[in-house]
């Protein structure tokens, strides 16, 4: 970490404990968009964090990215503010210029799928696509679309062009939403998408993005639960004290330990996910993670824990939202388990062992 | 939360030359000698273990004056990830090289290192373990062997359980009781290094579940050690028990005792599994490889010379849940009856992976005492 990666975090924290509190927390969970929190971290330059600087971004090396992410998921930052810095990365990468204000990355879901055909009025795009996150509330969206050929581009759309159909939550109240895409658009907002997106469009960006929160969650998650197991007595001393809880919190933290290894490897490559296979690794061991510590952390708290009191949930509920968006484990799992068995048994070891080249 | 120290570490280019040279030498080795689905890394075989040593695998980060190689930590570590997937038979230099080698070289005499550690490096040398006690399993604090001071050197009574290979090896090292019990359960402890062959030792087998002749008995008469073969100093061996620990509890050998059965669960699915084979494969597979990668940031902890005994207990413990799971998951998958006996390799395989498994949550630690170092390292206790 240099220099300048320790003042960009210490002002990303500074700014998070300045502007989340649990009313923000929950009118944004209401539907109201924190404008004074988006204004403070655009300002910082925060969703211009992996943007090489050449670019006009921030330059920032996507290990520092990673932990950035994981802190804005510790505060349960209610923005699209990792979509935003994955989507300026995406399209500057495809010689685009940096986009200001929000974004979002659309389709998140396996099996939405976005059509983009040459007509006379230009190039239009078609389709339909799910539980996209801030869907209608961002100012942009970037799209991953194929044409007739299979052949895959980037497109920016603004999000007013856009029909908006089903204004929906996910689990932890974030806004999920359905997109109806029906447009033309002008040449410069279409480019082809990087090599690196042509398998498999934005899954791997957005499953990583995903991975990275849930640390922050768990960590988040952890801390309560270590705290109040220190201060909650019964029985005449506090509940850490007693070997059942100090073992089901240290198998929690067995798990973290484990989430976090899994996850550190995407930070080795340059834009977070451009390994498929370590993406599934990441994604499907930090979301079996995910679920068994907030288990974990609930147990502790007891009945407090179930309130809306006490601010557990803000980190609880992101880890159960996380770990189904963007493929849950058993996508990833399956993803990984047929790539192996294709390797066969004595292909297994050295594959795994090995470092393989990046695809794109 | 107190952060653990796991920290991302890519494997430097002299490891991936290294581990083209072990799995050169690994290939070879089982074109001629070994059935990789029957043994693992405490399958005892000298003639292994010296082949191993002459390439260059035994004591592989000492100093040259003692044998070693020079090599860091992260050789080290691909190193025995390739004997481990390889289903290597290393089970003869194992412990020496992997903890009894380093206490010598960090807390042994001088006379003590240039009398074995040549030796270990050679491949000709096997150590055992003697920690545990009839009456001192998880709580090692209470051993009650005993040493007592002598003309130069000490005596040792008592007794020794669960000796791995005690019946094999030439020396063990023997945690005692120097001076007498005391408020401080953790004073007065010594290790030594006892030769097996001395006057005074009676090693009686036990055999496993396997019917496997492994682990012993060992009883101490009136058995002689010279000073220069304590570690450390006296009173010093809680410290030195516990630093050891870390070095048995943070490698590979802790969640790759049994990948040979993984191995051979993907050859029996075959290229196109089910949907359910290739989940349950998949999340197997992830599990893994996180936790080869908490093991190899260990590896680099320890070659900065740290000593990450809370990580290495984290290892231990989700490593050692990952082996019990192992068969458990494989059994569900194919319809296959283990037999110890039956020439199909799967079926071998499962069956020495289900008879061995009960011990892999116990050797070096069990997951109720591994919880609580680690409940420690969370600020709980
Ligand atoms: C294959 C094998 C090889 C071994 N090789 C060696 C060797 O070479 N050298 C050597 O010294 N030892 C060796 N051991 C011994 C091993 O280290 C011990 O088995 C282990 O430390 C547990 O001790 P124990 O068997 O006496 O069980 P106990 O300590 O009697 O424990 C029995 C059960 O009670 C639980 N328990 C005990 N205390 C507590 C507590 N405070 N809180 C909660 N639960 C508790 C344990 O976790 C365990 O589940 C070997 C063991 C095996 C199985």
């Amino acid at each position: 970490m240099d220099d300048m990666s320790a003042i960009v975090f210490e002002q990303a924290d500074r700014l998070f404990k300045q502007h989340i509190s649990k009313d923000v927390l929950s009118a944004a969970e209401g539907g109201t968009w924190p404008s004074a929190l988006w204004e403070a971290v655009a300002d910082a330059g925060l969703p211009l964090a992996l943007v090489p600087e050449g670019a006009g971004g921030v330059g920032l090396q996507a290990a520092d990215v990673a932990q950035l992410i994981r802190r804005t998921a510790y505060y349960s930052v209610p923005l699209p503010l990792a979509e935003t810095m994955i989507a300026n990365r995406l399209w500057t990468d495809g010689g685009g210029d940096v986009l200001s204000g929000s974004v979002t990355l659309a389709p998140v879901n396996p099996r939405d799928h976005l059509i983009i055909e040459q007509s006379r009025d230009g190039v239009v795009l078609r389709g339909t696509v799910h539980h996209v996150p801030w869907g209608g509330q961002t100012d942009t969206v970037l799209v991953f679309a194929r044409d007739g050929d299979g052949k895959g581009f980037l497109a920016l759309v603004q999000s007013h062009q856009v029909l908006v159909n089903g204004r929906r939550r996910n689990v932890a109240y974030e806004p999920r939403a359905e997109l109806q895409f029906d447009l033309a658009l002008p040449p410069g907002n279409v480019r082809p998408a990087p090599k690196y997106l042509q398998a498999n469009g934005l899954m791997a960006f957005g499953a990583a993005i995903r991975a990275q929160q849930m640390i922050g969650g768990m960590e988040r998650c952890l801390d309560h639960a270590l705290t109040y197991a220190n201060e909650r007595v019964q029985f005449g001393r506090p509940i850490g004290k007693f070997q059942a809880i100090q073992h089901m919190l240290a198998v929690a933290a067995g798990h973290f330990a484990a989430a976090c290894a899994a996850v550190d490897a995407l930070s080795e490559s340059e834009r977070l996910a451009d390994d498929e296979f370590t993406v599934a690794i990441a994604k499907a061991r930090c979301g079996e993670a995910a679920g068994q510590v907030a288990a974990a952390c609930h147990q502790a708290h007891g009945a407090m824990g179930f309130t809306q009191e006490h601010p557990l949930h803000f980190a609880s509920r992101r880890l159960w939202a996380w770990r189904d968006e963007w493929g849950a484990e058993t996508y990833w799992q399956e993803k990984i388990g047929r790539l192996i068995c294709a390797k066969g048994g004595e292909g297994f070891w050295p594959f795994l062992a090995d470092p393989r080249p990046l695809t794109g | 939360m107190r952060a653990f120290r796991f920290e991302s570490l890519v494997l430097p280019p002299e490891a991936d030359a290294m581990r083209r040279k072990v799995r050169a030498f690994l290939e070879n080795e089982r074109a001629q000698r070994y059935a990789a689905h029957r043994s693992s890394w405490s399958t005892f075989d000298p003639e292994f273990s010296r082949r191993a040593a002459a390439a260059g695998f035994v004591g592989m980060t000492w100093p040259k004056q003692y044998g070693g190689g020079e090599h860091s930590n992260l050789e080290r570590f691909v190193v025995t990830e390739e004997m481990l997937a390889a289903g290597a038979p290393s089970g003869a230099h194992w412990i020496a090289d992997r903890q009894s080698g380093p206490q010598i070289l960090k807390h042994g005499s001088e006379r003590a290192r240039g009398l074995i550690l040549p030796r270990i490096a050679a491949g000709e040398c096997y150590f055992g373990i003697g920690m545990s006690e009839p009456d001192s399993g998880s709580d090692l604090a209470a051993v009650r062997t005993k040493a007592d001071r002598v003309e130069g050197g000490w005596l040792i009574n008592g007794a020794k359980i669960w000796t791995s290979n005690a019946h094999r090896v030439h020396y063990l090292i023997v945690l005692a009781r120097s001076e007498p019990p005391s408020e401080n359960r953790h004073a007065g402890l010594s290790q030594f290094i006892v030769d097996t062959s001395s006057e005074g030792i009676e090693i009686r087998p036990i055999h496993n579940l396997s019917g496997g002749h492994e682990f012993n008995e060992v009883f101490f008469r009136n058995c002689f050690v010279p000073d220069d073969m304590m570690i450390g100093k006296p009173g010093e061996g809680w410290a030195r028990v516990t630093g050891e620990l870390a070095f048995e509890r943070a490698g590979p050998d802790r969640f790759m005792s049994d990948i040979r059965l993984l191995v051979e669960l993907i050859n029996q699915i075959g290229a196109e599994p089910t949907e359910r084979q290739a989940i349950e494969i998949g999340r197997l597979v992830s599990h893994f490889a996180a936790l080869r990668r908490m093991s190899s940031s260990i590896a680099g902890l320890l070659e900065r010379g740290e000593s990450p005994a809370t990580e290495a207990a984290l290892v231990k413990d989700v490593g050692t849940a990952f082996e019990r799971e192992l068969p458990e998951i494989v059994r569900k998958l194919l319809p296959v009856e283990a037999s110890l006996d039956d020439p199909d390799e799967y079926s071998q395989a499962l069956a020495h992976v289900l008879l061995h498994a009960p011990s892999f949550t116990l050797r070096g630690g069990t997951p109720e005492i591994l919880r609580g170092m680690i409940a420690r390292g969370l600020g709980l206790r």
